[in-house]
């Protein structure tokens, strides 16, 4: 019942997305029609085009039929090189989204032993250590980081290229060594704010009764941790990691522009640099329904990692 | 969809003395930021937008340029300087239209139980699932570049925030006696909240507003950075970043110290933020184990 519940609100809020977006993207000044035919254009000229892009009519009409085409995934024409935009989503989720995961990884990579470490060695050196660590971190804007790692490890120490991407059919590992710098910078930023909640669960998990038990078994402090903390820690985690996920896809548009990468963040930018309205309505709204899709999805898991939260 | 506030029981930061250190470190971050700011009004030592064509990329502390000058010939030292008051005006203006449009809606949601605030949170819902820096660009594509309408866009993009935590903070306010003696009173829903009610969950949003201020900071360095947030020639950090990323290979120089500005400024904040939270609430001192 939940689940079908859940699902509705997911559609719902799909729903309420593709309005903002389209609302917000219809005060953008410019006509496209103009932006097609260019200034020399005569006014019958840009008037019959226009007709012929169904500028003319409402706006509630425009919406309906653009969600029409959407959902069968069609998201259009670009108005300015004439492509289809839905394969030109597709195209470049090829780089976002493996670059988004690997950011994601990296975060847990890094966010997991610290958090653990932290929470281990609570009210101590470590601790604090850990915490002026991802202050420090949360303070950097993920740009800078990506700045600051092609300075030296492109620059100096030339062992990543400075930007760019050879495509996954050209070069498999020069891709993948492409995206490894920009997957890092967003990682830094990412498991600082992460580092701490997972800090604060295993520390909430460490004043369970279980853990008590376990102690009094004759179970150590960190084997009480590994043997039943962490399981328990990781569910609040999981939750947040997926809100997260949202942060790092909006980081991986401005991330994108660092390291030069064809992604959907570049795609949105140059949309919007030439007026594009199609392809930044499609490409932003393909974003939110990826973002909505996730936290489905983390909230449908988090039922099935924890039965309690189903039992309440 | 679950809420996502910020942890605030359990921050890092343990004991009070390290609080305390916290707003302090803080808050000497901030006055020199502001100090800065202020003094940047009056003076600078170059003029911070005069182009000099003959002395392009001086390295540091040649002819009285103490941080050098970038590839127009212009003083970086000022430049940074005359951002802080980018930085400022863009934070303390963008979170003034979060948190203003923010807290009545968060009140409203929380004072009327039911459909009408399952309406009001759905959409916030949706809006919140628009990652802010996002939902700026788009705000930002459909007026126009530039600081202000960056700052406006930022702070329509954090609205939702501050309405969630407002609801979440004062429901179990509306539930208390006081509030029910105020009812039987007389006293309307509006009256209540903001005479009741708000000033009871002040500390939550203060502390928040120190978060949001820093959020505002990195956001606006962002889309200056992507070229749609502040332009020149008004100096602004993540604009300064942009214009060194073409010559970050041959003088890292120009992007290390606009980018150390604004992770200062930004720790700052975030460090004054756990001091007051400390401060205004110490029922949140309950991490001991």
């Amino acid at each position: 019942m939940y689940v079908v519940r859940r699902v509705g609100v997911f559609l719902v809020s799909l729903l309420t997305a593709s309005i903002l977006v389209f609302v917000v993207m219809s005060i953008l000044p410019g006509d496209p029609a103009r932006v097609i035919l260019g200034t020399q254009a005569t006014p019958e000229a840009v008037e019959s085009l226009r007709e012929e892009l169904g500028l003319n009519r409402s706006l509630p009409t425009q919406y309906l039929d653009w969600l029409s085409h959407a959902v069968r995934g069609d998201l259009g024409e670009s108005v300015f090189t004439g492509q289809a935009i839905g394969p030109q989503v597709a195209n470049r989720l090829k780089i976002t989204a493996p670059l988004a995961l690997m950011a994601l990884t990296f975060t847990v990579l890094l966010s997991f032993p610290l958090g653990v470490f932290a929470a281990a060695r609570h009210r101590q050196a470590g601790d604090n250590i850990v915490s002026v660590i991802s202050q420090l971190g949360l303070a950097i804007p993920a740009f800078w980081a990506g700045l600051m790692l092609v300075t030296l490890f492109a620059v100096r120490l030339r062992w990543f290229p400075a930007g760019g991407f050879p495509g996954w059919g050209d070069s498999f590992f020069g891709s993948l060594k492409a995206l490894l710098l920009p997957a890092l910078s967003l990682a830094i930023v990412q498991s600082a704010i992460i580092t701490r909640y997972v800090r604060s669960a295993v520390l909430e998990t460490l004043r369970e009764d279980y853990i008590r038990t376990a102690r009094s078994k004759g179970l150590t402090r960190s084997q009480a941790l590994w043997r039943h903390g962490l399981r328990n820690a990781a569910i609040p985690v999981l939750t947040i990691l997926g809100l997260q996920f949202a942060a790092l896809l909006s980081g991986t548009v401005v991330i994108e522009s660092v390291f030069v990468l064809p992604g959907l963040g570049r795609m949105l930018l140059d949309g919007i640099t030439r007026r594009d309205l199609p392809l930044v309505q499609g490409g932003a709204f393909v974003i939110v329904a990826f973002i909505l899709l996730i936290n489905l999805i983390v909230d449908l898991t988090y039922r099935l990692l924890d039965p309690r939260v189903g039992a309440r | 969809m679950s809420i996502t506030v910020p942890d605030q029981t359990d921050q890092p930061g343990r004991s009070r003395q390290w609080r305390r250190a916290n707003f302090v470190a803080g808050l000497s971050i901030l006055s020199v930021v502001v100090a800065t700011a202020i003094l940047s009004f009056f003076w600078t030592p170059f003029d911070p937008t005069r182009v000099d064509s003959s002395k392009p990329l001086l390295s540091m502390g040649q002819q009285g340029h103490l941080l050098g000058t970038d590839q127009f010939g212009r003083d970086l030292l000022s430049q940074i300087m005359v951002g802080s008051q980018t930085a400022l005006f863009v934070g303390i203006l963008a979170v003034s239209i979060a948190i203003v449009i923010g807290i009545p809606i968060g009140g409203f949601a929380a004072a009327h139980r039911g459909l009408v605030e399952d309406v009001v949170m759905r959409i916030s819902d949706v809006i919140y699932a628009f990652p802010p820096v996002l939902l700026a660009i788009l705000l930002v594509a459909a007026v126009s570049p530039g600081t202000g309408s960056a700052m406006i866009a930022i702070g329509i993009a954090y609205i939702p925030i501050v309405a969630r935590v407002t609801r979440g903070a004062s429901l179990s306010i509306f539930e208390r006696d006081f509030v029910a003696a105020a009812r039987s009173y007389g006293r309307g829903q509006t009256f209540i909240f903001f005479r009741h009610v708000l000033p009871n969950i002040l500390s939550v949003l203060i502390v928040q507003m120190t978060v949001l201020f820093s959020l505002a900071i990195l956001a606006e360095a962002a889309l200056s950075f992507l070229g749609i947030g502040t332009q020149p020639p008004t100096p602004s950090w993540g604009r300064s970043l942009r214009d060194a990323q073409t010559f970050v290979q041959l003088t890292p120089r120009l992007a290390i110290w606009p980018g150390l500005a604004i992770a200062l400024t930004v720790l700052g904040f975030n460090l004054l933020g756990d001091g007051v939270r400390d401060a205004l609430d110490p029922k949140l001192e309950v991490d001991r184990l």
